[in-house]
């Protein structure tokens, strides 16, 4: 041993001192690399038409006031497809898991839709459902390309989420419904009481991911027609030669799938507090 | 002709794929005796308490209940498991529910309780085994032996004709192992009719109508406590005893 002690206030100075150089650090190189990659598309041989086409301020005052209204649309399609999708996802994932023989057919039908569903780029599925469906003729069928887009939408998510629903419960430890079916519970009473509840509760930050994508896949059910955000921007555009409505869309939806994506990203970390913290499980 | 044993088996075998883990296992429990299962791991202990409670199929043989057979194929496993009560190793507590939904949750859901009444009578039980207070708390709250407790407490609620318990302090740190088997201890006096695999030789001994010793899924040798823990007579016996008698020295 050499020297004097180390006191608990110069271990604080050294800690602080270091943190502090930490934040230096980080700082200048952010202004340095943003700087950088500004400087550059800046001196792009290009930069002034960009300018003028993407960044225009009159176009992008004259497009503003239409977009909230047309954004509503694709929030009321968001919310009505993303109810559908969590009870469908939930109820093809249930007949997937369940394995009484009755449900044979029922879970050979619910494997090929969520392949097929899941192979599907879901542009090419929109023209199927949105141009194919009011083809049949059938009166008894919704014809409204809003509905249509909507249902291509649900039918996509829910296999995606219903894969999502059935990883949850595959993660659920067998000595859980054996301890259930050990009471007495029936399979169901078990799946129902036990399993399920566990599975959801971890599947929930995954799931958030999906409806982050579904917020934004809402826009390609403008292929169909109907007046939602990303059509009305393209309207106004083609009008005018121009893209700035599509920075504007960009930027309204930004506002909305921000803030979105904060609390995905802060579920995800308590969510694996959790996890840790039960290691016992 | 008496009552006939609450539990009773006669070559009982279970294979898994080609390899036997039972090998034609008979075994008596009748009214209010315990009978311990002692033998290393591997020696299928588990096995054959997750067979008695029907979460696994024998192969061969048959178990009675109250001198019904309930290994028939094709008989209805779920009002069988309601009259029998598992406890498991790693307590297989349900970590969404609180204490008391634990606890209820087999009385209303299986036995059909109404849902007052479940609460009552579990109200009752924890406070017995010192879990009063606990009731709104989740499992992960709770130490090794509160846990095993609440497992206890969860079988016991649905008045198991026979308790099986499968190693129930293995997993616990030693200090926490005396507050279960005093619960145990507790429910013998009460007349419980019990099946233990376990490792607590000291208890099986004090406690034990019978000990059977499990050898590669046969009982090579039972009889009361004294006699096989003083005067083992089979080889495989006395190396057993041997081997935990130099580990407790260790």
């Amino acid at each position: 041993m050499h020297g004097s002690p180390t006191t608990r206030a110069e271990r604080r100075q050294a800690r602080r001192r270091q943190a502090q150089r930490s934040i230096a650090i980080s700082a200048t190189s952010t202004v340095v690399v943003l700087g950088a990659v500004a400087l550059a598309i800046v001196l792009s041989p290009g930069w002034q038409t960009v300018r003028q086409t993407f960044f225009s301020w009159h176009y992008f005052k004259n497009v503003l006031p239409s977009l909230p209204g047309a954004f509503w649309l694709d929030a009321r399609m968001f919310l009505i497809v993303e109810a559908v999708v969590l009870a469908t996802g939930l109820a093809i994932a249930l007949v997937r898991t369940i394995r009484a023989p009755v449900l044979f057919p029922l879970r050979l039908v619910a494997a090929v839709f969520v392949d097929v569903m899941r192979g599907v780029p879901l542009l090419i599925l929109l023209y199927l459902i949105g141009f194919g469906v009011p083809a049949l003729g059938f009166s008894f069928l919704p014809t409204d390309e809003t509905v249509l887009g909507g249902a291509a939408l649900a039918m996509c998510y829910s296999a995606y989420v219903s894969e999502v629903f059935r990883a949850g419960i595959e993660s659920v430890h067998p000595s859980q419904p054996a301890a259930a079916l050990a009471l007495g519970l029936t399979r169901t009473q078990a799946l129902r009481h036990v399993v399920v509840p566990q599975a959801v509760r971890r599947v929930v930050p995954p799931l958030l991911n999906d409806f982050i994508s579904l917020t934004k896949d809402v826009a390609l059910v403008s292929i169909l027609g109907p007046q939602e955000i990303a059509r009305v921007a393209q309207i106004n555009g083609d009008l005018n030669f121009t893209y700035t409505p599509f920075v504007a869309a960009a930027m309204i939806y930004l506002v909305l799938t921000l803030p979105l994506i904060r609390i995905v990203d802060g579920q995800q970390r308590r969510a694996l507090r959790r996890q840790n913290a039960a290691v016992m499980l | 002709m008496s009552v006939p044993p609450v539990l009773a088996l006669t070559a009982v075998t279970k294979f898994y794929g080609e390899r036997q883990v039972l090998g034609g296992i008979d075994l008596l429990v009748r009214e209010g005796e315990a009978v311990a299962l002692i033998g290393a791991s591997g020696s299928g202990k588990s096995t054959l308490l997750r067979c008695i409670d029907l979460l696994e199929e024998i192969d061969d043989g048959d178990i009675y209940l109250d001198g019904v057979a309930i290994t028939d194929p094709g008989t209805d496993p779920v009002p069988i498991r309601r009259r029998l009560g598992l406890v498991f190793q790693a307590y297989n507590l349900f970590p969404h529910k609180s204490v008391l939904e634990n606890v209820v949750l087999g009385a209303i859901r299986a036995q059909g309780v109404p849902r007052a009444q479940a609460l009552e009578s579990a109200h009752e039980l924890l406070a017995r085994f010192g879990l009063g207070g606990r009731e709104r708390d989740y499992p992960d709250r709770l130490s090794g032996g509160q846990q095993q407790r609440v497992a206890i407490v969860r079988a016991l609620i649905t008045r198991p004709r026979a308790l099986l318990l499968d190693e129930v302090t293995s997993a616990l740190d030693p200090e926490l192992v005396g507050e279960v088997l005093g619960i145990i201890r507790e429910l013998k006096g009460d007349g419980m009719t019990m099946l233990i695999a376990t490792h607590e030789m000291g208890f099986a001994r004090e406690f034990a109508d019978e000990v059977c010793f499990l050898d590669d899924g046969r009982i090579v040798e039972r009889g009361a406590p004294e006699q096989i823990f003083s005067e083992p007579e089979h080889p495989s016996t006395r190396r057993f005893l041997a081997r935990l008698l130099a580990g407790a020295r260790a």
